[in-house]
């Protein structure tokens, strides 16, 4: 499973990992620090006490994404490799994977009357032939990389390690919604990079799966209960209606 | 003077029907984000909390009352069977038009039939739905089959009726739902006031009290438009049944709100979440006040009242499905998301062709058939 460290203490803002995205992807020359259905990374400044500080925003890769449990014909899926990929050829536009992304990531072709959703592909063609992303491939300084997960969860610690005042003492993205493959190190708080603080460290899916679990006994019961009641109550009209008839019968004779 | 006013409706559906054609023709030429103020803070908007979820829901009348009057063998709910079933049928196929227009690629909306998602709470509700509306299409049938003579067909279809009406609840019961477990994902995005693992219970009982309501007005609007009775003593029972279940839902409510910590919040008008307490309180006020003011007999049995009543239900549903996919959602979103005129008019045309199309086949299928015929023989039982 590959992952991607971005690590915003190392980040000077160069901007070649937005060019080398619009590249692979063949999108449009990048602008703006808002992500787009036709510009799958953005890069933003903040200012800190430490100084400027850059940062990436980027499909998070959840381990268990949430918008592909919420695809209700799989046109997302989560790779043994790590992206989570999309098939527009399939995808109905019901836009759920966009409410369901804890991270606002999903972006919507508006405009478009063959609409599709945009968001980092973690270039999945690179990476099943062994490849590097190609936006850690051109980085300079290391804020961006890309390799194994469990070797980038290796490397991050070490950083922290080594340079305990440079950080926060968190990796981000090691556990939250149960871990995603891009993980952050960054020396201000997250919530600062628009990453959400609140989020549960179990997987999303979870929490419609256990909704979704009840299904088959539910039927079974509501089945079985259906059953009886049509029966109790058919038999019940049965008696009433047959001691109905014996007061009259009775009367009559 | 009447035909001025017929005239005066006339007309607003006229302007209504044009400007849907319109909004109708921008929507499928220039695409979603032309015709709606959708965007990828607000990705659902309208068409998905007011035309699915609130259409969905108040058609929860028609499988309500076929259980029970099918499973249950309540059978003097029977004069209210073709009216419920025929209404929950035109709301499911104005459900699938209104998806039709909300989907970014509808030419794909099968696909659900053979690429299957088990994970996906939309990928059950798909299932459901199309299902049920084949059930919905079933239990209506006999009714035009009567009228063309098909009386195979006809009988066919009677013979079904309790596996349909059995199987109509189960699937009900699953979808309706699921409309609230769709949300349950949203745990760090969908406001406190909303967010309950006791979604897809809220759902089902709000969806049964509201189509219960559904029943008592439209019967009240049919009496008016067709000049019908009422069956009093009918309508009074549905009424009581949805007091019960207006009570389970409140209880569940305030009971899951305590549970979680938040009745504090509810009580918080002021500050950044101040709007939403103000919608919290005008959904449950609109659902408390009718289960209360209906208790008394005499309120029920009182065809203006009760009619008041189902309306202003009927008004909290919306409002609470509204204040789930809308409301809810804005204080994460950061934006406020008003339909744009376009939307409106779309929903506005879809409700006109539905009550169009109630008219049509109340005009021209025996829809209110068995009431009349019950009467009729009661009345030659009083002569005989």
């Amino acid at each position: 499973m590959r992952g991607l460290l971005l690590d915003a203490s190392r980040c000077v803002g160069c901007g070649a990992c937005l060019a080398a995205c619009a590249e692979q992807n063949g999108l449009p020359e990048p602008c703006g620090t808002e992500l787009t259905a036709r510009q799958f990374t953005v890069l933003r400044k903040v200012v800190g006490r430490k100084g400027e500080v850059y940062y990436r925003r980027l499909c998070m890769h959840c381990l268990d994404p949430a918008c592909a449990s919420a695809c209700p014909v799989g046109a997302l899926k989560k790779t043994p490799e790590g992206p989570v990929v999309y098939d527009a050829s399939i995808c109905m536009g019901c836009r759920y994977c966009i409410q369901a992304c804890p991270f606002d990531v999903p972006r919507y072709d508006w405009n478009s009357l063959t609409p599709r959703l945009g968001k980092c592909t973690f270039c999945a063609q690179r990476l099943s032939s062994g490849g590097l992303t190609a936006c850690a491939e051109v980085c300079p300084t290391g804020a961006s990389t890309c390799g194994e997960r469990e070797a980038l969860l290796k490397e991050a610690r070490a950083r922290l390690a080594a340079e305990p005042g440079r950080y926060l003492p968190r990796i981000y993205g090691e556990h939250e919604v149960g871990g995603t493959s891009v993980l952050y190190l960054s020396p201000v708080p997250f919530r600062v990079l628009g990453l959400p603080e609140n989020l549960p460290l179990e997987p999303l899916p979870q929490f419609t799966g256990r909704a979704l679990s009840q299904i088959p006994p539910l039927v079974g019961a509501a089945g079985l209960a259906l059953a009886g009641l049509w029966w109790l109550t058919g038999r019940k009209q049965e008696v009433a209606r047959s001691e109905n008839r014996k007061p009259a019968d009775r009367g009559s004779r | 003077m009447m035909r001025l006013k017929t005239l005066f409706w006339r007309l607003v559906a006229l302007a209504i029907l044009a400007a849907g054609s319109y909004a109708t023709l921008v929507r499928f030429t220039r695409g979603l984000g032309a015709a709606t103020n959708l965007s990828d803070r607000a990705p659902w908007g309208l068409w998905i909390g007011f035309d699915v979820l609130c259409g969905v829901g108040l058609a929860a009348g028609g499988f309500a009352i076929t259980t029970a009057v099918y499973v249950l063998h309540l059978e003097h709910w029977r004069p209210v069977v073709r009216p419920a079933v025929l209404t929950a049928f035109l709301g499911y196929l104005l459900v699938v038009v209104a998806l039709i227009y909300d989907l970014g690629r509808p030419w794909n909306i099968w696909r659900p039939v053979v690429l299957w998602n088990p994970r996906s709470v939309m990928f059950e509700v798909a299932w459901c739905v199309m299902l049920y509306t084949t059930v919905l299409a079933v239990e209506f049938a006999p009714v035009a089959f009567d009228r063309l003579g098909w009386e195979r067909a006809s009988r066919a279809c009677r013979a079904a009726i309790v596996p349909l009406a059995a199987a109509g609840c189960i699937l009900s019961t699953l979808h309706q739902s699921s409309l609230g477990s769709l949300y349950l994902i949203l745990p760090g995005k969908l406001h406190p006031l909303w967010y309950s693992p006791w979604l897809p219970w809220l759902f089902w009982l709000s969806a049964l009290a509201a189509g219960l309501a559904m029943v008592i007005f439209e019967s009240g609007m049919s009496s008016r438009a067709f000049g019908r009775a009422l069956e009093m003593d009918i309508l009074d029972q549905l009424a009581k049944a949805m007091v019960v279940l207006l009570g389970l839902f409140l209880f569940l409510r305030f009971w899951d709100l305590g549970s979680r910590g938040q009745l504090a919040a509810a009580l918080r008008f002021g500050g950044p979440g101040g709007q939403q307490t103000v919608m919290f309180w005008l959904e449950t006020v609109l659902l408390a006040a009718p289960a209360l003011l209906a208790l008394p007999a005499g309120v029920r049995r009182d065809p203006r009242r009760l009619f008041t009543l189902a309306t202003a239900v009927v008004g909290g549903f919306l409002v609470h499905r509204l204040n789930v996919s809308i409301t809810a959602l804005e204080a994460h979103a950061g934006i406020r998301y008003f339909p744009s005129w376009m939307e409106v008019a779309v929903t506005l045309m879809l409700v006109t062709l539905g009550v169009w199309a109630f008219r049509l086949a109340v005009l021209h299928l025996p829809v209110f058939e068995s009431a009349r015929r019950k009467r009729a023989t009661r009345t030659q039982a009083c002569y005989a």
